[in-house]
């Protein structure tokens, strides 16, 4: 049980790696039925559908949270629904999948994977925390001396990235869902 | 030259810029996270560290890098008021220094071989020394809700950087004084340190107080520090600035 365990988080850890990673190219995200016929491709510029999370700042989060959640909801409408499996060089069909929503502790995480040619050419987050409890926190930063500010997306290009590379489980999640979807 | 393995784990990437380098000096990096990984893992039956558990060794016959990890993680439980514990049930769990600790070792062997401009990033923990071709090294901090997506853009040179969250793995960080309390507040904590190994053990400790973290980073000399919470505000000590690359 153990050893399943472990495989499976290092089976995860890879292929988020393989999908964030800005640098690397193709990585094996595959069916198990034809491993080499289908490779991930990370897209370093990810597409507007997903909605903004900076914040404007303490006052009106309540209205900045229904914002984002209105973005959401628009791009989940405008989700094009699975294509007729053409030119299926691998096992997904086209189109565009979305995973369950999937509970990752600090808030609700759902994903939508786009394939496109039998490959997966995006992953995109449609749901993230920004509920009316979160945004509140904000008004609760105690010490002054700190500043803050609302994170907010840099461009600049980079060597090397800080922060979690692993998955969170919830992603996986969703995304296995999303991709389940996708096979045939 | 750059390499990727997956180790211990995450993915290790080690990016070596002196002229003359080979894949032996890579090579040689990867072998030592892998004798790291086969003492320190939890996973592994016959590691060192499970036989401890076990009960099976006593502390005299503990290996010098065991006996160096442990005081290091006692230290690091005393500078932090506690908030760095590796007791759980009852085992001892070392993991939350050993990574750092790993990083740091494997950078001084490449510093002792004479290399002067490389990087090691181990899960998003990195040690990076000298230059990327005469400038710093540029290091972005991922941002916890859209993975694909850099919030900052840091420059740094000969110094540690580490960020502990709660996405990664689930909830492996805990609140040892309310174990049955999951950190919900504050999703990433980025530290920057004289070296990785100091950078990953006060940011482990940090995240798990919660929003206090960042006043505890702030209160530390030599260390720096971006604390990113669940409304996507992020919080950083005052002399954060000076790394921050401005578009």
């Amino acid at each position: 049980m153990k050893k399943v365990t472990v495989a499976s988080l290092i089976i995860g850890a890879f292929l988020i790696f393989s999908l964030v990673h800005s640098r690397s190219n193709s990585a094996a995200l595959t069916p198990r039925s034809s491993p080499d016929s289908v490779t991930a491709t990370s897209t370093s510029a990810p597409n507007s559908s997903v909605p903004s999370v900076t914040g404007r700042g303490s006052s009106d989060s309540d209205e900045e949270a229904n914002q984002a959640k209105a973005t959401a909801t628009t791009s989940t409408n405008t989700t094009t629904s699975p294509a007729p499996a053409t030119a299926a060089s691998g096992r997904y069909k086209d189109g565009s999948y979305t995973g369950s929503q999937a509970d990752a502790q600090w808030g609700f995480v759902q994903v939508k994977a786009v394939i496109s040619q039998g490959k997966i050419t995006d992953v995109q987050f449609l749901d993230y925390p920004s509920d009316r409890s979160r945004s509140r926190y904000i008004n609760n930063i105690a010490d002054p001396e700190l500043t803050n500010e609302a994170i907010q997306a840099q461009s600049a290009q980079v060597d090397v990235i800080t922060g979690a590379t692993d998955s969170s489980e919830a992603f996986m999640q969703s995304l296995a869902d999303a991709l389940s979807q996708a096979t045939s | 030259m750059k390499q990727t393995r997956l180790l211990m784990g995450m993915p290790i990437t080690v990016e070596l810029l002196d002229p003359g380098v080979a894949t032996e000096q890579l090579d040689a990096v990867f072998d030592f996270f892998s004798s790291v990984d086969e003492r320190f893992s939890l996973y592994k039956e016959e590691s060192e560290i499970s036989r401890i558990n076990r009960g099976e060794l006593r502390p005299e016959d503990y290996s010098d890098d065991m006996r160096t990890v442990l005081a290091l993680c006692e230290r690091t439980k005393q500078q932090t008021d506690g908030y760095f514990e590796i007791v759980h049930d009852g085992r001892l769990d070392p993991s939350g220094v050993v990574k750092g600790w790993a990083i740091q070792q494997a950078a001084k062997r490449l510093r002792l071989a004479g290399w002067r401009n490389f990087y090691i990033d181990a899960g998003g923990d990195i040690e990076l020394a000298g230059t990327n071709d005469g400038a710093p090294w540029r290091v972005g901090i991922r941002n916890p809700f859209r993975r694909q997506e850099n919030v900052k853009v840091l420059t740094l040179t000969d110094c540690g950087v580490a960020t502990s969250g709660t996405a990664v793995r689930g909830q492996h960080i805990y609140d040892p004084y309310q174990p049955g309390v999951p950190l919900r507040e504050v999703l990433s904590l980025t530290v920057i340190g004289p070296n990785v190994c100091e950078a990953d053990r006060f940011a482990t400790a940090a995240f798990a107080m919660g929003r206090r973290g960042i006043q505890f980073i702030e209160a530390l000399p030599d260390f720096e520090g971006y604390q990113i919470d669940a409304g996507a505000r992020a919080t950083f000590t005052n002399g954060f600035e000076r790394y921050v690359v401005h578009e």
